[in-house]
């Protein structure tokens, strides 16, 4: 198994993951770099993504598992890629996957809160985010629950920056997740005040159970 | 980007639309170039995007070092109710530049309902809608594409019209635009030197004088301006510019695929057809240029599809040479290979075999109208036995989905006509039970039909539209002939067809219920979300306009047309012959048994049509 990793930057944020795995297809073609495609009625690419990443959140930590069908030495991939690919797609690394993705249990994500009006004091809504607990209204497509999502916060941090806050924190991923967005709600949840207009997400770096970086 | 354009994006649907930075697009440096032009289409991203004409222009602009040429759409609802709440002007997006900025305006105007969007988008861009309230040079506002044959119900928003083929005429504009912008000239004396460019059509140098039934007695024509306006073609198609480095969009369109342009023209002369008489002369690619730029145009691109364009693509010589050299390229890559407006009488069963070798989808026939002696009228030269000996091949091959186009309202209709529609499915169905390979799978027929538009510089240009009331008597006529569960009826909406009807046959009166439409709240009018008939017949009401005059009203033979002003090498004589031609059920054969002059001929210096 092969693995890419890639970031996903700038305009290219908007691309969603659907248009994303046809743009990764056509970005193959386009360099001349064949892939495995699936067996059947309708044999499509063989492409597997790690965690999907929601339209509008950056990433520096993309990881997609492909085969290539011919023998060509993987440190020249990124390169006949990156030729290809639209504004804001790079691939930084090439390398024979050794890892599988469900080993991924923590996602650094960076985050600029802005605020039109008050902005509130960093050292408050770094101390709301890890206090003792954090209580929230957990909603899928069939149920809600109110649970404690602090033990899905490794460590976080928020300071000040130009029109808003910024924020770095380790979150739990996977099967047991808290989203960059679940956050945010969870803050706007018990401190209305704290809740920002608009924020701007970045995915930074994954990491196993052991807090190993996952690559 | 910037963070309120940003913040607007979080927030509307499909964003990546509005993003830029598709592979293939092309950035410049804005401070060496000498012209910027926003090339707007005014529909969706996704509709606009699958404009071949879009993607040529684009490319034969920015091939010139001296032109930057970016992209602009019209934004969906959503969108611009965000753009207007943060006040962000519409942008184009290589550059993210408001469109008010650049040097020139260009608008893609390929059907008549896309007019109001084309005043929003002007107003987005903080640009006055009206030519007579821009008094600066730039941003100049200008205008080509099919609808532009009809230039009058746009002339008071539009500064010039570039009429027929721009991949050399707009360059020669915006040279002229660079040498003015150069020199301090005001926006008069460049419009006046414009006029003299050969398919130039500056609507303010024409003035219109009515008479008192309200049809049009003269028009005036200011010294310098050419009386009318001949429209620019290509006349050797494999020199000019076209795309083989078309830029692929990062988000799904509608036809998200190669688009290869065999030819340009029709041979058939189909007699409600607009295209048909405003893409004349007939033009082809060479074999090997083709062969030449579809491998380029797929390789640049990584799509896995290739559709072969034209008006009528079985009629382009060498057809079988073509798909057999595309297609010895394309099935070892996956690459499909599709053929739209193939038509019933020549589909052959050797060619249809090889194409869905790859890939099988449905198939459709227009035969247009449903008994022999309407299809004689409007010239539509496919018999009964062509359209079922056609749908028996596709019926041994295995297909099992079939479309049928037909038009209700056509010149001389009679119920019997309509109910043929019904019997003349009511055969291909017996003919799928007849011959169909597989018949576990059952048959899906659609029947399909449209409310005619007469349009202008065809032989229908005459005719009354038939009516939103007796169009639907004829539906429900037709309705109630179709008995078999295997055939389903669709109708298409009359209301949108009417007002299609007034805006392509519409005088320069017209210019002022597109603006009280787009005044009361109307843009995207193609789209049955946005489209309201209550709202345009009441900006008829209001502009003191009776919209049966231009719908309804049969015209006398000796009448001078709004759009008599441009030239489109078929002369008035011609259609008026075709009409009459239509009215005696004689059917014209098609150019390459006979030349019938229709004029078009006159736009070739160097060859003849079909070479």
């Amino acid at each position: 198994m092969n693995r890419l990793l890639f970031e996903k930057v700038g305009r290219a944020k908007f691309i969603s993951h659907l248009d994303l795995m046809r743009t990764m297809q056509r970005i193959f073609i386009r360099a001349g770099v064949e892939i495995r495609h699936t067996e059947g009625f309708n044999p499509h690419p063989y492409m597997n993504f790690a965690l999907p990443l929601p339209v509008g959140t950056e990433s520096v930590c993309e990881l997609m598992d492909f085969d290539l069908t011919g023998q060509e030495p993987l440190p020249g991939i990124p390169e006949r890629l990156n030729a290809v690919s639209p504004q804001g797609i790079r691939v930084l690394d090439c390398y024979e996957a050794s890892r599988k993705f469900k080993e991924i249990k923590w996602l650094d994500i960076s985050a600029v809160m802005f605020y039109d009006k008050e902005i509130p004091g960093a050292d408050q809504v770094q101390a709301l985010i890890t206090g003792p607990e954090l209580i929230m209204e957990k909603r899928t497509k069939r149920s809600s629950a109110v649970v404690d999502v602090r033990p899905l916060i490794h460590s976080a941090a928020v300071l000040p920056t130009e029109g808003g806050l910024a924020l770095r924190a380790r979150l739990a991923a996977g099967e047991q997740s808290l989203t960059p967005a679940q956050l945010i709600s969870a803050i706007a949840g018990n401190a209305p005040a704290f809740a920002p207009d608009h924020v701007s997400f970045r995915r930074e770096a994954l990491y196993d159970s052991d807090h190993v970086l996952f690559r | 980007m910037n963070i309120e354009t940003e913040r607007v994006l979080s927030r509307v649907q499909k964003p990546a639309r509005y993003t830029g930075g598709e592979y293939n697009e092309i950035v410049k440096d804005k401070s060496s170039v000498d012209v910027r032009v926003a090339f707007c289409f005014p529909d969706t991203y996704e509709i606009g995007m699958s404009n071949l004409g879009l993607q040529i222009l684009y490319g034969a602009m920015n091939a010139q070092s001296w032109i930057w040429c970016e992209r602009c759409f019209a934004p969906w609802g959503d969108m611009e109710e965000e753009l207007r709440r943060a006040s962000i002007p519409l942008y184009a997006l290589e550059s993210g530049d408001s469109i008010g900025e650049f040097d020139a305006v260009a608008f893609s105007l390929g059907y008549e309902m896309a007019y109001t969007s084309v005043l929003n988008m002007l107003d987005l861009g903080g640009i006055p809608v009206r030519s007579a309230d821009r008094p600066s040079l730039t941003p100049l506002v200008f205008a080509g594409g099919t609808s532009c044959i009809n230039p009058e119900p746009m002339a008071d928003f539009v500064d010039l019209f570039v009429l027929g083929e721009g991949e050399e005429l707009d360059i020669e504009v915006l040279a002229l635009l660079r040498r003015a912008k150069r020199e301090g000239w005001d926006k008069r004396r460049f419009l006046q030197a414009a006029a003299g460019i050969p398919g130039v059509y500056v609507p303010s140098l024409y003035e219109p004088v009515y008479n008192a039934d309200g049809t049009l007695k003269e028009v005036i024509t200011a010294p310098g301006a050419p009386e009318r306006v001949k429209k620019r073609i290509i006349e050797d198609l494999d020199t000019a510019f076209y795309p083989t480095r078309a830029i692929v969009p990062s988000t799904e369109i509608v036809h998200d695929r190669v688009v290869l342009e065999v030819m340009r023209g029709c041979v058939r002369g189909c007699r409600f057809c607009q295209a048909g008489f405003a893409y004349r002369p007939v033009r082809r690619h060479s074999t090997e240029f083709l062969l030449d730029t579809a491998r380029a145009a797929l390789e640049n691109s990584g799509y896995e599809e290739i559709t072969l364009s034209s008006l009528s693509t079985s009629d382009f010589k060498g057809l079988p040479e073509l798909a057999d050299g595309l297609l010895s390229w394309c099935e070892p890559r996956k690459i499909s290979l599709s053929l739209p407006s193939l038509r019933a009488d020549n589909f052959s069963m050797s060619l249809m075999e090889r194409v869905q070798k790859v890939r099988k989808s449905g198939l459709t026939f227009a035969p247009e109208a449903g008994s022999q002696r309407l299809r004689d009228v409007i010239n539509k030269n496919v018999t009964e036995e062509d359209l079922l000996r056609s749908c028996r091949v596709a019926f041994e091959g295995g297909w099992n989905s079939l479309k049928l186009y037909f038009m209700l309202g056509l010149p001389t209709e009679t119920d019997e006509d309509v109910t043929a529609i019904a019997r003349l499915a009511g055969k291909v169905l017996d003919t799928w039970r007849q011959y169909a390979a597989n018949k576990s799978r059952g048959i899906r027929i659609t029947v399909s039909t449209s409310m005619f538009v007469p349009k202008p510089h065809t032989p229908f240009q005459w005719e009354a539209q038939v009516g939103i009331e007796e169009y639907l008597r004829r539906v429900k006529l037709l309705k109630a002939g179709i008995t078999s569960k295997s055939i389903t009826y669709n109708w298409h909406e009359p209301h949108v067809s009417f007002v299609e009807a007034a805006l392509s046959r519409g005088d320069r009166r017209m210019g002022a219920v597109i603006e009280q439409v787009w005044r009361s709240g109307g843009r995207l009018d193609s789209w049955s979300e946005y489209f309201d008939f209550h709202r345009w017949m009441e900006a008829f009401r209001v502009c003191g306009l009776d919209p049966e005059f231009y719908v309804s009203r049969v015209r006398g033979e000796g009448e001078l047309f709004p759009w008599d002003v441009v030239d489109l090498g078929v002369t008035k004589s011609y259609l008026a012959r075709e009409r009459r031609a239509a009215y005696q059920g004689a059917v014209t054969p098609d150019c390459r048994v006979k030349c019938m002059g229709c004029g078009a001929n006159c736009l070739l210096e160097r060859r003849a049509c079909d070479e």
